[in-house]
């Protein structure tokens, strides 16, 4: 079938078959492999992308659903050679340890910020249930959204 | 893990919609949210040869208050209830069960149709309708009727609907006065299955006593269970706390659980009780004027 997309503000055009999972097309046609495949199973979140704005698990969305939608990927944060404030506290909170929830994290961080600027712990923890960080280094991650918070006021 | 190969629809209408789900019968699967669909075929565990993606038929979503009538269109996703402030206000009830289906990120796509239509007992909106006496509205290729939610599940992942009706709107009665709801899950971790949850929602008398009360259990039978022993003996009366009591060991009774990794069969009755009795008295709080 063919699609049409937008991602990272760059349009894309492919011919995919309907079973193609959205994590693996963002992977394995457009080769953006920032995006990580974790459980697999809807669990974790590693596999996070953004799909009209709003945070979602792309190894649980057929390509073809996508269609005529615009996509955010980890690759879409950095601009002109420039990190997000995201990843920029991400990186001086030590907000990763293996880095493999990372893509996941920033994406659903990122999502939440836009919607919630001046957020509460509460409100964070609450907001990165979704993705599971094996090295369980959540405190860090925390205080890495917080800092991005601050930057962005 | 890769789903079995299928033929994708994407119909435009519903009349497009249910002429296709007619045609191709049970070889068909509709899809929505895709929260639990796509986990299925990705296991295999459903491989339909046709899949129909309903998301771009107009209309079938947001959240609208009448005289009578909370309408959620069908396509609603979870966190689009979550974030109304009418919800929140008004509808205690949906609001907490809206808060702890799946994750945030499911929630995302999730839908309120599709948790319904799915009719997994282990899913949260089954015993949240139940508890508010809700309708759903299903569309097929003669035209629309409504479905008591009562009647609605007829067994595990089974309901009313025909192969070529589509759940289109969930209709829940509008909130009385002096009424409240709450939803108490027990889960082991955020995402998981509930060990079990109890919807709760009361409407008292000018006097205080009970004047409509609804208890739904979540996961603890194969399908989601009305507890209606427990509604009755609450009806009529002041819930105080040996009614509550009462009301609660009747819905424990009620409970037809299964023993799997979350817990004995004994371990989970008794827990519908606990669960009940807070549900009930958080419910009743509200009804009164508390948060």
């Amino acid at each position: 079938m063919r699609v049409q997309l937008t991602v990272n503000g760059e349009k894309h055009e492919a011919d995919v078959e309907p079973r193609l999972l959205l994590v693996h097309f963002v992977r394995e046609v457009l080769r953006l492999t920032g995006t990580h495949i974790g459980c697999d199973t809807t669990h974790c979140g590693a596999c996070t992308v953004l799909m009209d704005g709003r945070p979602v698990k792309s190894c649980t969305v057929f390509t073809v659903q996508a269609s005529g939608k615009s996509l955010m990927t980890v690759e879409g944060l950095e601009q002109d050679g420039t990190l997000h404030p995201l990843q920029e506290s991400f990186m001086s909170e030590h907000g990763l340890q293996c880095g493999y929830c990372t893509p996941g994290m920033l994406m659903t961080g990122y999502a939440f910020l836009q919607k919630n600027p001046k957020p509460t712990e509460d409100d964070i923890r609450w907001a990165i249930s979704g993705n599971l960080c094996r090295c369980t280094g959540y405190v860090n991650i925390v205080k890495a959204v917080q800092r991005a918070a601050a930057t962005l006021q | 893990m890769i789903p079995a190969a299928f033929e994708y629809h994407a119909p435009t209408s519903l009349a497009e919609a249910t002429a296709l789900l007619a045609r191709l019968g049970e070889d068909a699967k509709v899809l929505s949210g895709g929260q639990s669909l796509i986990p299925l075929m990705k296991l295999r565990l459903a491989s339909p040869p046709h899949v129909v993606d309903i998301n771009g038929i107009p209309g079938l979503t947001g959240i609208s208050e009448t005289d009578d009538v909370l309408r959620i269109g069908a396509l609603t996703r979870e966190s689009d209830l979550e974030e109304s402030a009418l919800v929140r206000q008004r509808y205690p009830l949906l609001y907490e069960t809206s808060r702890v289906i799946a994750d945030p990120l499911v929630r995302n796509l999730a839908t309120v149709g599709g948790n319904l239509a799915h009719a997994d007992p282990a899913n949260d909106h089954p015993a949240t309708m139940l508890a508010l006496d809700a309708e759903v509205v299903a569309a097929g290729p003669r035209g629309q009727r409504r479905i008591p939610i009562g009647s609605f599940f007829t067994g595990p992942f089974a309901t009313a609907l025909a192969p070529d009706e589509i759940l289109v709107e969930v209709r829940v009665p509008v909130a009385r006065p002096r009424s409240g709801g709450a939803y108490v899950k027990l889960e082991r971790k955020v995402g998981d299955f509930a060990t079990a949850a109890v919807a709760a929602q009361l409407a008292l008398s000018p006097g205080g006593a009970v004047e409509q009360v609804g208890i739904g259990l979540t996961n603890v039978g194969l399908t989601p269970i009305k507890a209606t022993a427990a509604e009755a003996s609450l009806r009529g009366r002041r819930a105080d706390d040996a009614a509550i009591r009462e009301a609660a060991r009747l819905a424990a009774g009620a409970a037809e659980p299964v023993e799997d990794l979350r817990g004995s069969v004994e371990y989970k009755r008794d827990l519908v009780r606990v669960l009940t009795t807070r549900a009930l008295r958080r419910a009743l709080a509200r009804a009164q004027g508390g948060q």
